[in-house]
């Protein structure tokens, strides 16, 4: 397994935080099996002295093995030494670590602020604006311009989560109760997996994301396309499909913004036809997968909030038509 | 008064034995005070838990061993990645180390019994309830599922209505109940009833490991039962401790948890060094190099490890000037353990290396706690705690420091402890092949999760898409976790072997220096007919041919000598408590108490009366013995020098 092969990844760093974090990375990693190998060599050399020294003779010695008070000395010096070393390694760590702490968590101005909500197991994403209604809300699918700070303000709905994209930053737990920020700024273009890493319950490994850095260009295009309400239904089936989910249970927990589907208990589906994923990361968004989905999830991600929906074979087409047509 | 006015006669060994023997039978069993019965007791449950919760392990192994497998549920795994951690932790990791000191510190220090023993046969059958509790809730599918740390809100009623957390929470009280009285029994037991002569310099390191975890249980364990108290009352009763919505804090809990749970570490890493520095100081033939720096090196392991909790929440966004200074405590606590690794080498260095089983496990050591030291180091960076914090990465590093630094030498300590417990040697060779097996199983398991952690595998996931590139490294684990097994069902071959069949032991077979080796093997009821005095801190090596012996203890009632904390001159004598069947009582109805209070507060309230009987029963004022408790004659206050008593075997 190479780090190109998965979009998940401490070691493929695609963002400023994550590339000193990949620095600070190797400096442990090479003192780390410097230190190991120094260690079992010194471990290797005494037992073989001790070994040959016991062929000599095996009585057990209490002069402390030693029989000049030289030799003793000399092994005191020695251990004095190594204990030197290994405060000032750690020492230079300690520096390394709190100097690539700050650069983590410096940032610029004119950053894209983007509030997370952990729910159980999905993630509600809403883009800030000093407009009001200019500010959306869409889920688990975060866009970022590349080269353009984001600050995430984050927080839990219900139990802790961990909000984590390893290839730019590192994680931050989402808590009831607290608000906290972080920051990040990709460095390149690209969609990067990210995953809830505290445990959340049952569902805890179906609850990633899908995080696209994007050129300036295309994420003000892509702001503005969310910021719009759903696209109107245009044929006959699609318009079938709206009224069942007006009519269903759908629009009691989903949101779709300019319907009256207004429900807030699970994700908003504006634009879910333009998310590459469904179901916080579970499955790649097509059609066949969207209709399984609303038939059966609890097959598909056990546990999870939405109740199993048997419709007939025609009105299951309606809906996923309906909504595969919200870009 | 002078010495010779006291028998110096030999004691009456049958009066002695008679006097020390717990009841034979079933029924007598049940009520054994003897410090060795007990710490077999622990050590044999503790290892049958291990068994138990690496068989969970497999379970897990087998599951994640390829991408989206369905073998187990969320459900199901959720369980058992929580009750293998639990008791791993709680049921088997602490409880091992303890027996080891019940059974081994008043044998190392030279007395007769341990301190306060009813109250070890009383936790003995605390920590053996609770076990049992969790895993029949276990089987009946009520095993706790949020995590061995049982995070709220996750834990609270609105998130987890089951019973599962309230079993978790009570098991905590319980084995926290059963490690408290270990811990106080074993201080005391170090302080007031050491050989005369075994001044506090001349304590054995494996004993020093056992007092300063003691005192670290103390000090942490009360963090931990006050935060499942504390889980228990919002679950039962509505208070709102962790409920951040109605004025409770969320984070509260993990500061809580973590003041306990990261001295737990060195409460089971501190046992383990112990038993290294023991291994190697026999196995190199020579004492221990700076003995003194690596008794401080324990004490000060000990004071530091109450000041990283917070290593543990680094991703929850505090502070970076608080961090920092956590950054700090954690890279700082390699010191001392640096300390002990130098000390180690200097020793085998300037030693006679016999390079026998028990050596083996310790070299073993060497490699695995290294690794996952200097993972530990990079761990207490706060940027790359944030990017490995709750991966792979972190379950490797815990595994290499808690197997490299805990089971390693305490499977070393089995083979060389093993011989004075039953008096059979276990088999060189098949040991030799359960340390290859067990060594290269544990790394093919653990090494590919570094990896895995940091492309970015979180813990806790019960399956991984295919697409994450996780599978081969997840079936090479599993294959090693295979290795693993067979690695310690060979050990547990050996074990049963050598109990039919084994070799006879010496008394002491490795020559070690120690004093449970100046008895036979297995010792005698009364541990030492001839209670030793120390003349050095290996005292078997060090000892003068003429070593005077204690006297004077009376053999028909259990008498013990209490000597001063400092010098360990005789102070007095003390009668020493009979078998009981009361200590089992009392756990009997300690344990009502806690289970009913799973399902109403009143559990409490009722639960109380039983537990008032039995304590009454236990604590009832018995006619004292004529003789009994008496102060040592003043004249035998100060040890004689040898020169000054006549012949071998002289009496102070």
């Amino acid at each position: 397994m190479r780090p190109g092969d998965v979009v998940q990844s401490v070691l493929a760093p695609a963002g400023t935080a994550a590339s000193s974090i990949h620095w600070l990375w190797q400096l442990m990693l090479w003192t780390a099996v410097t230190v190991f190998a120094l260690v079992i060599a010194f471990l290797i050399a005494a037992l073989v002295r001790g070994l040959r020294r016991q062929r000599d003779s095996h009585v057990i010695s209490l002069d402390a093995g030693e029989s000049s008070e030289a030799a003793q000395r000399t092994l005191t010096r020695a251990v004095s030494v190594a204990v030197g070393a290994t405060v000032v390694t750690l020492i230079a760590l300690l520096v390394a670590s709190v100097w690539t702490g700050r650069t983590v968590a410096a940032h610029a101005s004119n950053a894209v602020t983007i509030d997370v909500s952990g729910h159980q197991w999905w993630w509600e994403v809403e883009y800030e604006h000093t407009v009001p209604s200019e500010r959306f809300v869409t889920a688990n699918e975060i866009h970022v311009p590349v080269g353009r700070p984001v600050v995430l303000k984050v927080q839990s709905r219900d139990v802790i989560h961990s909000f984590w994209t390893p290839n730019l930053q590192g994680k931050r737990d989402l808590i009831p109760g607290y608000v906290t920020a972080i920051w990040m700024q990709a460095d390149r273009e690209g969609t990067f997996r990210g995953q809830c890493a505290e445990f959340c319950g049952k569902q805890h490994a179906h609850m990633a994301f899908d995080l696209v850095a994007e050129s300036e260009s295309q994420f003000e295009q892509w702001r503005e396309s969310m910021r719009q309400p759903a696209r109107q239904p245009q044929t006959d089936l699609e318009r079938r499909g709206q009224q069942l989910f007006m009519a269903g249970r759908c629009s009691a927990c989903h949101q779709i913004r300019g319907t009256d589907a207004n429900g807030l208990v699970g994700p908003d589906l504006t634009h879910i036809a333009a998310r590459q994923t469904i179901a916080a990361g579970t499955l790649e968004n097509t059609p066949a997968h969207l209709g399984e989905w609303i038939r059966d999830s609890q097959s598909i991600k056990p546990y999870n909030q939405m109740p199993p929906t048997p419709l007939p074979r025609d009105d299951l087409d309606a809906l996923v038509s309906y909504l595969e047509a919200l870009k | 008064m002078s010495p010779r006015e006291l028998p110096p006669a030999a004691p009456d060994v049958r009066a002695l034995e008679r006097t020390w023997e717990d009841p034979p039978g079933f029924f007598g069993w049940f009520t054994h005070v003897d410090h060795k019965s007990i710490g077999k007791r622990y050590l044999v449950t503790a290892f049958g838990f291990f068994v138990l919760a690496g068989m969970l392990a497999a379970l897990m192994r087998l599951q994640l061993s390829r991408p989206d497998n369905t073998l187990l549920g969320p459900d199901l795994y959720n369980q058992i990645f929580t009750t293998h951690g639990t008791t791993m932790m709680f049921l088997f990791a602490v409880p091992v180390m303890q027996g080891l000191g019940v059974y081994f510190v008043p044998l190392m220090i030279g007395a007769r019994s341990i301190a306060f023993p009813r109250l070890v046969s009383y936790s003995y059958w605390m920590f053996l309830f609770g076990g049992i509790f969790l895993y029949v809730a276990f089987f009946l599918s009520a095993g706790p599922d949020v995590g061995w740390f049982s995070y709220p809100p996750l834990a609270e009623t609105l998130y987890t209505p089951s019973k599962r957390p309230d079993v978790w929470a009570q098991l905590i009280t319980f084995t926290e109940v059963a490690s408290l009285a270990v811990a106080v029994s074993l201080i005391t037991t170090v302080f007031k009833l050491r050989a005369p002569g075994m001044t506090l310099n001349r304590i054995p390191i494996f004993v020093w490991g056992q007092v300063v975890t003691s005192f670290m249980v103390i000090f942490a364990m009360p963090a931990v039962m006050l935060a499942s108290t504390a889980l228990i009352l919002d679950r039962l009763v509505n208070t709102h401790f962790f409920d951040t919505q109605r004025g409770g804090d969320a984070l509260l809990w993990q500061h809580l948890f973590w003041f306990f749970g990261h001295p737990e570490v060195y409460i089971i890493f501190i046992p383990g060094t112990g038993i290294v520095s023991t291994i190697i100081t026999t196995f190199s033939r020579r004492p221990m190099f700076g003995y003194l720096a690596v008794v401080l090196a324990l004490v000060s392991t000990a004071f530091m490890g109450f000041g990283l909790w917070v290593h543990h929440m680094f991703a929850t966004g505090l502070p970076q000037l608080g961090e920092s200074f956590f950054t700090a405590a954690s890279m700082m606590i390699a010191i001392p353990t640096g300390i002990q690794f130098f000390c180690w080498i200097a020793t085998i260095w300037s030693g006679r290396m016999s390079l026998k089983t028990p050596m083996l496990w310790i070299l073993g050591f060497f490699v695995i706690f290294l690794i996952g030291g200097l993972t530990g180091v990079q761990l207490a960076a706060v940027p790359l705690n944030i990017q490995v914090h709750d991966t792979y990465f972190v379950v490797a590093h815990f595994h290499y420091v808690l197997i490299g630094g805990a089971v390693f030498p305490l499977f070393g300590a089995f083979y060389y402890w093993f011989p004075k417990i039953t008096g059979r040697m276990l088999g060189e060779r098949l040991g030799a092949w359960a340390f290859g097996l067990m060594f290269a199983g544990f790394n093919l398991t653990f090494f590919p999760m570094h990896v895995l952690g940091l492309h970015g595998m979180p813990r806790r996931v019960y399956t991984y898409q295919a697409a994450l590139g996780w599978g081969t490294l997840n079936m090479t684990a599993s294959l090693g976790a295979l290795l693993l097994f067979v690695g310690v069902l060979l050990f547990v071959v050996d074990v049963v072997q050598s109990l039919v069949y084994g070799t006879t032991a010496a008394d002491n077979p490795w020559e070690a220096g120690t004093l449970e080796w100046a008895t036979t093997s297995p010792p005698p009821h009364s541990n030492f007919v001839r209670p030793p005095t120390v003349a050095g801190r290996d005292p078997v090596w060090e000892n003068a041919p003429d070593q005077p012996v204690v006297v004077g203890l009376r053999d028909d009632v259990r008498d013990v000598l209490v000597t001063h904390v400092l010098d360990a001159e005789p102070d007095h004598r003390v009668e020493f408590p009979e078998p009981s069947v009361w200590p089992l009582f009392t756990a009997m109805a300690t344990t009502l108490l806690f289970i009913w209070s799973i399902f109403t507060p009143w559990g409490v309230v009722y639960g109380s009366v039983p537990l008032f009987v039995a304590m009454t029963g236990w604590f009832w004022p018995k006619t004292p013995v004529e003789g009994g408790t008496q102060p040592w004659p003043i004249a035998h206050r100060t040890l004689p020098m040898p020169g000054e008593m006549p012949g071998a075997g002289g009496a102070i």
